[in-house]
């Protein structure tokens, strides 16, 4: 029984932080139908960005409500700052290129990022622990379940809220719907398509920063995070179905449960069951769960 | 379609004409090219390779002037000034195949002091073998390089990672000799799950009535522990056996800070100490504590350890670390197989002429003697020691230092280690 | 028509097997590896004709790999020429077996799929301590046709022959490409429905152009294997692995049989000297070139070639 619960909270704490990660990821390809490899680069700027000011916010007696507003400005601003680079500065060139070119020209620029991330921070490991650490925990039985974790999957679940909200309940929302349903229609309706993209990179980037600012007080950052993150949040995004923010969240969920059961049930396995979850819901759905299939061509 | 019929031949005849001119014209022998192999970049580049590096830059300076304590107070290796090559380990056993050959016939390097990953050893020693380039292992820890083959230019002047996990057996029972159950968690990969079979085997013999509650393997550079240590609350397990190093090893600590962990079961970290200068009072109290050797905090007194730790702090402005002592007992090993070649041959000594004078060889080292023991005198062995963190008396210190020597803790030269272990460690003395 | 590809590629394969005579010994061993990788590009340049990119080459990289390794140090065999061969066959079956599924799928799903296989090999090579996990195995020394060429030789040896290799494989792809079904391979790209309105299968194509691709990955592989003498799962299933085999084929081109190895020898060549001069630059000389190349050259740097030949 215990073993059941400790299965149910660690999943959900996991899917808390890969459905972040994703959200922005997805939102990004739903739009624009880029997939985006850099995200990988954004997650591991906002983990070393944010342990970075978290050392400086606890340099000297240590104050735990300035590092908290850190970990939600940081993102932000590496978000705003990278997100417009990127976008701004490469991608807007190739739009209309083959998905397939769009991945290698965002893999190139992670490849950029990787080493930027080194030349800035060096190949030292930066430990952020003090906000974890700080908020201590609740005992479950003989579980003890940190605060920090609870509060993550809080803060996962109001990005998914806020996005959704966003999307379904706003006038930009729609808009944004609109040019995800059909780019030339709503061009035709005199959206500002070209602006839909930049903000649409810009709050998907703020939201892969902010996948690594949450966990950087959980991890020591090291270099080399950005790599596993892509590929764990690729696997979320194209079980759920790219570009369904649902698909995000049953996908997260999906990856979270069956990785918590596997290190608890069956630790063989635990290396690759995301990659074997992912494989066996291609091949029974090839679009992911959650998306209609799309028409073909003649 | 005509002209890229020659695209090939150019580019391979350009590359061999760039490389004939960086070769740069030879030199009469009062210098020798030594390559240093350590990871530069990736996760493992902060925790080993950097601090490796470091010490490396620090002893061969000290070498080429003759500024070492004694014995090693003479200028370069058997009179030779030492020209370094820094190389990248990373990018996988492949390339560092054929950054191995690049190194030794593109440019003239004569000897090789380099490799962490086990797997970089392994891949590069039969090809060391066929150049026929004297090449000393710094770190690797698997002890399979020289059970599973004799070679004659390789050498490996740390002691195998046996040692660490048999040593850990001894010191747990050394804490709790009622111990009952047990549980571990290590990198799945083959560092970590060899690290776990040896603690298993070595306690199969010291406590056959320990249990093993729990046996984890977090994939590499994971950072997220959160199921492991919810399996490992419930476990009921009285220590736990961990040999994670570098972020991993911060980042688990740090996670299971923050849910009791350490205050169900103490934690066994085999390669642990560099998390004494890193984050200090941060260490759960009663931590057992290792460092792949006696090394840093857990190295004898002597005045090679006073040089190398007094040094290393004041040029590099941090905390020394395990790595760094790791690279000094290479190039001390090396040096004092060319000085002792040297010595006999009466001037600059013949590569197997330094060959013979490297195998059983025995120097001293700022963790201590190292005997060139096992693997036909290829492969070192040394004593160990553990320690018990505690920050009772206001600082963060280790107490309770157990020695142990190195017929104790490694197999004799005639079996492999999972044969001595496996055996119940035969003619172990403590 | 075989005429004309034997007049082309003769000629350039005579002088490389002749510079082998010549080329220093680093550089003939580097230029073994870069034309091992060569070959497994080679069959990424035959799917990327029909629009499809592997993320996922390294399974069968591994798997010729592994299928070498394994018989050379469990099997007793030490035929260079046997291993390779089992190795390209070991490679052709993986894809055949992974090929049922991967060919109902395009594009980004496609990729992602056959990352996600190459990613499961990887997982079960890593857990398998038989295989030594993440260690590797090391392979017995080799011989050639059943001469040994001793270490003196060794190198040179293993360049001939994978030199020999790939005119095969360029030879036998030239013809295929030239083939109907090979020849298929742009409209596939441009409109699937059309062409089975001709009255063929796309999935029985697709899965025909798996299987060549697999073949030469696995065939890569092995040689790999033998000629550095040594395997492990980072080195050869690693899905950064596939990642650096897709990229050698955007840097390359696909324009020509010849591209894949000349891409995999300059890449090779330029990663040596970075790792010696600049490793902390050398993912960013890569990211650089990379985008360079899709800008402002989409027909890779073989385009440079054709290019001065029509102009000329």
């Amino acid at each position: 029984m215990l073993t059941a619960f400790a299965i149910f909270m660690d999943g959900l704490v996991y899917a808390a932080w890969v459905f972040v990660v994703a959200l922005g990821l997805t939102l990004i390809f739903g739009v624009m139908k880029i997939l985006n490899v850099t995200h990988g680069a954004f997650f591991a700027f906002g983990a070393y960005g944010t342990a970075t000011m978290i050392g400086v916010a606890f340099a000297g007696e240590g104050n735990l409500a300035w590092a908290f507003i850190l970990m939600l400005v940081m993102p932000v601003v590496i978000g705003c700052l990278l997100g417009l680079l990127l976008e701004r500065g490469l991608l807007r060139f190739a739009y209309g290129r083959d998905e397939v070119v769009m991945v290698l020209i965002t893999y190139a620029s992670f490849l950029i990022f990787e080493d930027a991330l080194l030349l800035i921070w060096g190949t030292d490991v930066y430990p952020a622990y003090q906000p974890m650490v700080a908020l201590g925990n609740v005992s479950v039985g003989r579980l003890f379940i940190s605060n920090y974790d609870l509060a993550l999957v809080a803060v996962a679940g109001l990005a998914g809220l806020a996005t959704w909200w966003g999307l379904n309940r706003t006038r930009w929302g729609h808009i944004v719907t609109a040019v995800i349903h059909d780019r030339e229609m709503a061009t035709a309706l005199g959206v500002n398509v070209a602006r839909v993209f930049t903000v649409t990179f810009v709050i998907g980037a703020i939201l892969g920063a902010l996948g690594g600012a949450i966990t950087a007080p959980k991890i020591s950052v090291t270099p080399g995070i950005g790599i596993e993150v892509i590929v764990v949040s690729f696997a979320v995004v194209a079980i759920g179905g790219m570009g369904a923010i649902g698909g995000a969240l049953l996908g997260a969920l999906l990856v979270g449960f069956a990785r918590a059961a596997a290190v608890h049930l069956l630790p063989e396995v635990e290396l690759f069951v995301i990659y074997a979850v992912m494989a066996l819901v291609l091949a029974i759905r090839p679009e992911g769960l959650f998306t209609r299939i799309a028409a073909r061509r003649i | 379609m005509m002209i890229g019929k020659g695209a090939l031949g150019l580019i391979l005849g350009s590359a061999a004409l760039a490389a004939a001119g960086l070769a740069g014209p030879a030199q009469a022998q009062d210098s020798i090219k030594v390559g240093v192999v350590s990871f530069l970049t990736g996760a493992a580049a902060g925790p080993f390779g950097i601090p490796g590096k470091n010490a490396a830059e620090l002893v061969i300076d000290a070498i080429n002037e003759g500024s070492l304590p004694a014995p090693y107070n003479t200028p370069g290796l058997g009179g030779l000034q030492i020209e370094p090559v820094y190389v990248d380990e990373a990018g996988g056993t492949a390339t560092q195949v054929t950054e191995l050959r690049n190194m030794v016939q593109r440019q003239d390097v004569e000897a090789v002091v380099g490799y962490i990953s086990s797997g970089s050893c392994l891949a590069v020693a039969p090809v060391a073998e066929e150049l026929q380039v004297l090449t000393v292992f710094w770190v690797c820890g698997t002890p399979r390089i020289f059970e599973e083959n004799k070679y004659k230019y390789v050498f490996r002047t740390a002691p195998h990672a046996t040692m660490d996990n048999v040593a850990a057996a001894r010191y747990v029972l050394h804490k709790m000799n009622d111990l009952e159950s047990y549980a571990g968690i290590n990198q799945n990969y083959a560092w970590g799950q060899d690290s776990w079979r040896d603690f298993v085997l070595a306690l199969k013999t010291l406590a056959p009535n320990a249990e093993i509650t729990g046996d984890y393997f977090p994939k590499l550079f994971a950072g997220e522990y959160g199921s492991e240590i919810s399996a490992l609350l419930v476990s009921g397990a009285q220590a736990l056996h961990s040999s994670l190093w570098g972020g991993d090893l911060e980042s688990f600590l740090f996670q299971s800070i923050a849910r009791g962990l350490p205050q169900r079961m103490p934690l066994v970290l085999t390669s642990g100490e560099p998390l004494v200068g890193r984050v200090g009072d941060k260490i759960p109290e009663g931590t057992i504590i290792g460092a792949r050797g006696s090394h840093a905090d857990l190295a004898p007194d002597n005045a090679l350890n006073d040089w190398l730790k007094t040094n290393y702090e004041a040029r590099f402005g941090e905390a020394i670390s395990y790595p760094a002592y790791h690279m000094t007992m290479a190039f001390l090993g090396l040096k004092a197989a060319y000085d002792k070649a040297a010595a006999a041959a009466g001037g600059t000594p013949s590569k197997d002429q330094v060959i013979a004078a490297f195998e059983h060889l025995e120097f001293d080292t700022p963790s201590g003697a190292v005997e060139m023991a096992l693997g036909n005198g290829h492969q070192a062995i040394a004593g160990t020691a553990y320690a018990t963190f505690t920050n009772e008396n206001g600082k963060p210190e280790l107490v309770d230092v157990v020695r142990y020597p190195a017929s104790c803790v490694q197999p004799p030269d005639d079996m492999t280690s999972i044969e001595w272990l496996e055996q119940g460690m035969p003619g172990a003395a403590c | 028509m075989q005429q004309a590809v034997l007049t082309r590629l003769g000629p350039i394969t005579a002088i490389l097997l002749a510079a082998g005579f010549v080329l220093p010994e680093w550089l003939a061993s580097l230029a073994t590896v870069a034309f091992a990788k060569g070959l497994v590009v080679l069959g990424l340049m035959v799917l990327w004709r029909a629009g499809l990119v592997s993320f996922g080459q390294a399974l069968y990289f591994a798997g010729g790999a592994y299928a070498a390794g394994l018989l050379a140090r469990d099997g007793g065999v030490q035929e260079a020429v046997i291993l390779a061969l089992v190795g390209t066959a070991a490679g052709a079956a993986l894809a055949f077996i992974v090929g049922f599924l991967l060919a109902r799928y395009r594009e980004i799903f496609f990729a992602m799929l056959s990352l996600a296989f190459s990613m499961i090999l990887y997982g079960i090579l890593v857990k398998n301590a038989s295989l030594g996990s993440t260690d590797g195995i090391g392979l017995p020394a080799v011989s050639f046709l059943g001469m040994d060429p001793g270490s003196e030789g060794r190198s040179l040896a293993n360049y001939l022959l994978v030199v020999v290799a790939c005119f095969l494989a360029a030879v036998g792809v030239e013809a295929y490409l030239r083939s109907i079904p090979g020849s298929l391979a742009e409209p596939i790209r441009d409109n699937e429905v059309r062409v089975e309105y001709l009255g063929l299968s796309v999935k029985n194509l697709i899965h025909a152009k798996l299987v060549l691709a697999g073949a030469l990955a696995g065939l890569g592989g092995a040689i790999t294997a033998f000629s550095i003498g040594h395997i492990d799962p980072d080195a050869t299933a690693f899905w950064t692995v596939s990642g650096g085999f897709v990229f050698i084929t955007i840097l390359a081109g696909t324009g020509s049989v010849l591209a894949p190895f000349v891409g995999a020898l300059l890449f090779e060549l330029v990663r040596s000297y970075a790792a010696q001069y600049a490793p902390e630059l050398w993912q960013m000389i890569l990211g650089g070139a990379l985008l360079a190349v899709i800008m402002f050259l989409p027909g890779g740097l073989w385009s440079l070639f054709t290019r001065r030949a029509q102009e000329g």
